[in-house]
């Protein structure tokens, strides 16, 4: 019991570690606070394509989507980190975290977002258009409200995917909580840290893996 | 124009309309015209064109081919700024299409904040007044979902309202409705007529149209069968298609 | 050598795609293996949890759904570092493979319950009442009468689930795993050429793409015959 104790739950080496993986915590909320909006900036464009656009875009969208969802985001990350510098062109961790979290999860929003504005009956734009709204306002302010309403547990969870995800940005050495975790562990020969890095990611994500139960109980 | 100068200038006048679901023509080649604070009804059996012609009228439905005037505009040049000639249009849908996320009065000031650049205090104030004069004044903080489908009906055309239109079209506005709550509907839109605003309306509520309209039009596959004031088509109808749709309409 | 030649050296080199070729196959075969491990004990797992919390045993029911909710608040790659580089300081050591088919399946357990309890959940009371109402024990009314139903409702969110989960096998190539990725990557480190990352990509494409489709088939068909 005390040699699991020294190894999982050590004090010491916990207070050791504790300002890096502070900087790792905070590192992820930022990665999350940046990936979230690109993945649903993706995902917006994606639904509008696969819902209003002609046959042929909507049919390229999905296909699109079915694509980047089919291609694990950890291979699409290396693809973009180690792959694209080969052929001159290096856009960093940082641009490979970007780019492929924007094609990934644009992918999964994309497909949330386009099962909620299918879920907006007609009427609704034709009401908005008929009393001068352009077709960008009707959407604005009366379609995509709808829309994300109605798929709101979806959406939650799909971002709770989304900053969990932010985890595999530790490949591409990127300081996030992950990513710190483990060099502290490297260091001290001691698995606390990735303990203390697990519970830092349940405090975070409990909250919100109780309020997805709570909305997908309600509809 | 080529109208006699007695008769009332025409505010809506549609010249030639087609309109083609894929290879199914549901208008070939309609005209049809509406005077100012004319009350014109139009009626028909189901997919004879009366609903698609009536959305032909603010651009819902692209026609194929032929030119819509209202209010003097052009509606099919892609010169026209169909936003806001669709502000002078208001209409009313036989499934409310009211906004689920919006109250009452929130409802009916979106357009007129985001159409006509209101201010908020002057958009509730006017959302207000329209609210008043459907009867819902009491009403205005509800959520659709807290509205029987009548009272739905009536903030949809405050909605439209609003907007201070030249035309209202009316799509079936009633056929959506318990029978007990087509009357408070019915007497708004009678308020309206006699407030004098151009009305179209497409629907089977014949008492309203006999008691009502100025002009009642008979549509069947796509085209205009007969026009003429309430008392002759009812009453007397020339076309043998017009009788049997008349007994029909009767008989329930 | 102009823009497209290099793109093609670089990503579709014909010589080096075909020196690995074995070894990138090898890795797709891995990662079939990996993967069909997670999903049946994942799925039956899942489902033994779900069975479990209709019992209605109030403690068994919170832990089940702490145990759900830690495997989903939890991303996988941790849970994966955590088995693999902690447990050996446990004096436990694991592979590579067993340690990233234990996280998924952990994984997929947590969320499959979560779906087959809401298919549960979904299915009316009267159903219950009216198995019980014949004689059947609880048990048989669960298994003849309520999971049928349930599974019905549950097999869309399932399938696209299991396979978002699945995908998680090339996490296995952080601790080692020659499956797909790791395998592409070795090679790509062997080579000195990006082109086993396009091969492994295409692998994953060729593996998946019918499953993804398979998805979406699924989806439409319950969708409009509830």
């Amino acid at each position: 019991m005390d040699e699991f104790l020294f190894a999982f739950l050590n004090g010491e080496i916990l207070r050791e570690a504790w300002p890096i993986l502070w900087q790792g915590f905070l590192y992820t909320l930022a990665l999350s606070a940046i990936t979230v909006p690109l993945g649903l900036l993706g995902g917006l464009i994606l639904g509008l394509l696969s819902t209003s656009g002609p046959r042929a875009v909507r049919w390229a969208a999905a296909a699109w989507t079915d694509l980047f969802r089919a291609i694990p985001p950890l291979v699409l990350l290396v693809f973009l980190y180690a792959g694209l510098p080969f052929a001159g062109i290096d856009v960093g961790a940082w641009g490979a975290v970007a780019i492929g979290f924007f094609l990934n999860t644009g992918a999964y929003y994309g497909e949330v977002l386009r099962a909620g504005l299918g879920s907006v009956p007609r009427g609704q734009m034709e009401a908005a258009r008929s009393t001068g709204l352009s077709h960008g306002q009707a959407l604005a302010y009366v379609v995509l409200p709808q829309a994300v309403r109605n798929v709101l547990p979806d959406l939650v969870s799909n971002t709770l995917e989304v900053v969990k995800l932010t985890s595999i940005a530790s490949v591409v050495a990127l300081p996030e909580l992950l990513f710190q975790a483990r060099q502290a562990q490297n260091a001290t020969y001691n698995a606390t840290p990735i303990v203390a890095a697990a519970v830092a990611y349940f405090v975070l994500l409990w909250p919100v893996v109780r309020v997805i139960s709570r909305l997908e109980n309600k509809r | 124009m080529s109208a006699p100068p007695t008769a009332p200038r025409p505010i809506i006048d549609a010249r030639g309309l087609w309109k083609r679901f894929g290879a199914t023509p549901v208008l070939k080649g309609v005209d049809f015209s509406v005077a100012e604070r004319e009350l014109v009804f139009i009626i028909g059996p189901s997919g004879s064109g009366k609903s698609t012609l009536l959305r032909c009228l603010n651009r819902l439905e692209e026609p194929d081919d032929g030119s819509i005037h209202v209010d003097g505009i052009e509606l099919l040049s892609p010169r026209t700024d169909i936003n806001a000639a669709r502000r002078r249009i208001g209409m009313v849908f036989q499934g409310f299409n009211l906004y689920p996320h919006m109250t009452a009065r929130q409802n009916v000031m979106l357009a007129l904040r985001k159409v006509l650049g209101r201010g908020k205090a002057e958009a509730a104030g006017i959302a207000a007044a329209a609210l008043a004069r459907v009867g819902l004044a009491e009403r205005m903080e509800h959520y659709p979902a807290q509205l029987s489908g009548g009272q739905q009906q009536r903030v949809a055309i405050a909605r439209a309202i609003a907007l201070e239109p030249r035309v209202m079209l009316f799509d079936e506005p009633t056929s959506a409705l318990d029978p007990e709550l087509v009357g408070g509907v019915l007497n708004v839109m009678r308020e309206l007529r006699e407030s004098g605003m151009t009305m179209v309306v497409v629907s089977h509520e014949m008492a309203f149209a006999r008691a009502a309209a100025d002009r009642v039009v008979f549509m069947a596959d796509g085209q205009k069968l007969e026009e003429g004031p309430p008392a002759q088509i009812f009453g007397a109808p020339r076309h043998e298609r017009t009788r049997a749709f008349i007994r029909q309409i009767d008989r329930h | 050598m102009g823009g497209l030649d290099s793109f093609l050296f670089s990503f579709f080199n014909a010589k080096v795609m075909a020196s690995y070729l074995p070894m990138i196959a090898q890795g797709l075969g891995l990662t079939v293996l990996l993967a069909l491990l997670v999903v049946v004990a994942g799925l039956a797992l899942g489902l033994a949890l779900a069975v479990l919390r209709c019992l209605g045993v109030r403690p068994l029911n919170l832990l089940i759904i702490f145990v759900v909710d830690l495997f989903r608040a939890l991303p996988p790659l941790v849970i994966l570092v955590l088995l693999f580089f902690g447990l050996p300081a446990a004096g436990i050591s694991v592979s590579g493979f067993a340690a990233t088919w234990l996280s998924l399946t952990l994984v997929l357990m947590a969320f499959s319950e979560e779906i087959y309890w809401a298919g549960i959940t979904a299915v009316p009371k009267g159903q219950w009442e009216a198995a019980r109402s014949t004689g059947l024990t609880f048990f048989q009314a669960l298994r003849m009468v309520v999971l049928p139903q349930a599974l019905r409702i549950a097999i869309p969110p399932l399938t696209n689930r299991t396979i978002a989960i699945t995908k998680g096998t090339a996490l296995g190539s952080v601790v080692g795993v020659s499956e797909i990725l790791g395998a592409a990557q070795s090679a790509m480190s062997f080579s000195a050429n990006p082109t086993p990352l396009t091969m492994g990509a295409i692998a994953y494409l060729v593996l998946f793409i019918p499953v993804v489709a398979l998805g979406r088939w699924i989806e439409t068909r319950f969708a409009w015959k509830r």
